[in-house]
């Protein structure tokens, strides 16, 4: 009994350190006269590979689960004979919802285990060391580029997967189930708001992008630099921020339109 | 003269004073070092004191896992000691401030055990980069040195490989000239013959000795290599049970009649230091019990 107390007491504080470390790793990392010359180039380079490499699974799953809720809406609207409002039903559940959450959760499967596993490697063959030993911080070199691609790119993912996702609602409701077009994207426009809607949803997936990008980062830099460790960091990145997106959600949700 | 401290070691120290009190002469002073891994957990030095003379090859050896690696990472202040200081051209490395410890860094280099080099950067790159980052060279300047430090590790031919297509020895060496680009005050070689052939190694034991006697960079070789780095060192520390158990002129270490001295140099297996990693008496752990009780079952 006593054992598992201790145990879990070491769990919180092993944690809170760990919460610790990466509120630090973060702050040093972003804090410092920004060198735009150096940064610039590097900003870029991870935009590729966080972001544009990011295009395809974002592409596909929109298009997928933008037709799952033109078929699984049309189903549901037919029977009240609402069909007209199938419009604004896809869109609104994309920008509110489907898009920043889904968003977040490929990213942190696909850009995320990828940040972690490139840095942990980086720690393992000690090339963060050597970056150190040349003077050079890798916490601006390494971690503040990434995080910054992470964090502008993402909010752009979700925006590309709902916009993908409200063509595949329409492909379904309008090309294959007979919506009227016209009436499909009127009511959409008519209902869906600038501020409640399209920003709401930016917001949310600005929050993500951060904690994302932080948390993939984190266990990057923080990991036990074996292969065993780099693995389990890996895992972890995707399993935490995964759970941290999803926790946020409610949280994000409650406030906007509770 | 690739030769000429290992056969006048023991003239010169005669010539200019023992340099034993902490002077101008000494880049690297290291005192009273206490150090553990792991928050405690794993103690490496107990007590270490070396003193690094300026324009010097200084050769540090010791048993495999005795903390030489650790030693290096302190003086380049990756690694905070629990006590004891360590000055470096007299700032005390331990105490510096985040950015101070940078300014110091870029006065030193470090060639690490595993060479370190950047994956995503050819080799070329690789070298290039200390002085893309800390020098204000035109690109034409740049290419000009890399390519002399590349040509000094016989590595020129391979400027465009990426670190993934190099050998191990290979990429060691591009290591080293990454470690040389800039031309330091100091520069740590961990290791540097490991995994080299004989004439790699020939070449490199003559860059590091270059290097001192011409630019006056003061080198510390950590390495086990022990003939090699005698015939370039100016002075020998071995390390063993957590402090410098011996140390002097390459000339006064093959002369010590210390066992212990005699056992590093002429690698014996028996002797004061313990080759195994502390453990139960072998016989024990593969038999289940002790030599005695097994010969008696024998005959
Ligand atoms: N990060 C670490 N955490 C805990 N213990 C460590 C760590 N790094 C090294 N050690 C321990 O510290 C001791 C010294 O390690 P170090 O790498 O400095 O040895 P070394 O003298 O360089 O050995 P070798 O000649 O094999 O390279 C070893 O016993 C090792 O187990
Ligand atoms: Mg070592």
């Amino acid at each position: 009994m006593l054992d598992k107390v201790a145990a879990l007491g070491k769990t919180v504080l092993d944690n809170i350190a760990g919460a610790g470390k990466a509120m630090v790793m973060l702050v040093r990392a972003l804090i410092g006269k920004p060198q735009l010359r150096k940064s610039w180039p590097l900003l870029m380079q991870q935009m590729y590979s966080v972001g544009v490499l990011s295009l395809i699974i974002i592409i596909i799953s929109g298009l997928f689960i933008g037709m799952v809720l033109g078929l699984q809406g049309y189903k549901i609207l037919v029977d009240f004979g609402a069909e007209q409002s199938l419009g604004p039903m896809v869109a609104l559940s994309l920008l509110r919802e489907l898009g920043p959450v889904v968003t977040a959760l490929l990213f942190a499967g696909r850009a995320g285990s990828a940040l972690t596993a490139e840095i942990g490697l980086m720690k393992a063959t000690e090339q963060l060391s050597s970056l150190e030993m040349m003077a050079v911080d890798p916490l601006r070199r390494v971690i503040s580029p990434r995080f910054w691609a992470g964090f502008y790119s993402m909010p752009l993912l979700a925006l590309i997967f709902s916009a993908v996702g409200i063509y595949g609602g329409y492909l379904v409701g309008v090309r294959w189930l007979g919506v009227d077009e016209g009436a499909f994207w009127s009511v959409m426009q008519s209902n869906v708001e600038w501020g409640q809607d399209i920003l709401n949803g930016i917001i949310k997936s600005l929050v993500f992008a951060f904690v994302v990008t932080w948390i993939a980062l984190h266990k990057g830099y923080h990991c036990v630099p074996t292969s065993v460790g780099i693995s389990r960091a890996t895992t972890s990145t995707v399993v935490t921020a995964s759970l941290a997106v999803l926790g946020l959600d409610f949280v994000l949700t409650a406030l906007m339109f509770g | 003269m690739p030769s000429f401290s290992g056969k006048l070691g023991g003239l010169k120290r005669k010539e200019e004073p023992v340099m034993t009190s902490a002077n101008a002469d000494d880049l690297v002073v290291i005192e009273n070092l206490d150090f553990a891994h792991n928050y405690g957990a794993k103690e490496v030095f107990n007590g270490l004191n070396m003193k690094i003379p300026r324009g010097k090859i200084t050769a540090v050896m010791g048993p495999s896992g005795i903390g030489k690696t650790t030693l290096l990472r302190l003086i380049g202040g990756q690694l905070k000691p629990q006590k004891g200081s360590i000055k470096f051209a007299g700032h005390n490395i331990p105490e510096l401030s985040r950015s101070d410890l940078y300014e110091q860094r870029k006065r030193m280099s470090m060639l690490f055990q595993s060479g370190a080099l950047f994956t995503d950067l050819s080799v070329f790159d690789n070298i290039a980069f200390p002085l893309r980052e800390h020098s204000d060279l035109s690109e034409e300047i740049i290419e000009t040195i890399v390519l002399l430090k590349l040509e000094a590790v016989g590595l020129r031919g391979a400027r465009h490989l990426m670190p993934a297509e190099l050998s191990g020895g290979m990429s060691r060496r591009a290591a080293l000239a990454r470690a040389i680009a800039l031309d330091p005050e100091l520069i740590m070689y961990d290791e540097p013959f490991a995994g080299q052939d004989p004439i790699s190694m020939g070449v490199i034991v003559k860059l590091i000795k270059s290097l001192n006697s011409s630019l006056g960079i003061t080198s510390v070789v950590v390495t086990h290599d022990v003939a090699e780095v005698l015939t370039i060192a100016d002075q020998v520390f071995i390390v063993a049970d957590q402090k410098v158990v011996a140390s002097g002129s390459p000339e006064e270490l093959k002369q010590s009649d210390d066992p212990l001295v005699q056992q590093f140099l002429e690698g014996e297996a028996d002797g004061p230091v313990a080759f195994h990693y502390k453990a139960p008496s072998l016989a024990k752990e593969v038999l289940g019990k002790d030599i005695n009780e097994g010969e008696g079952h024998a005959g």
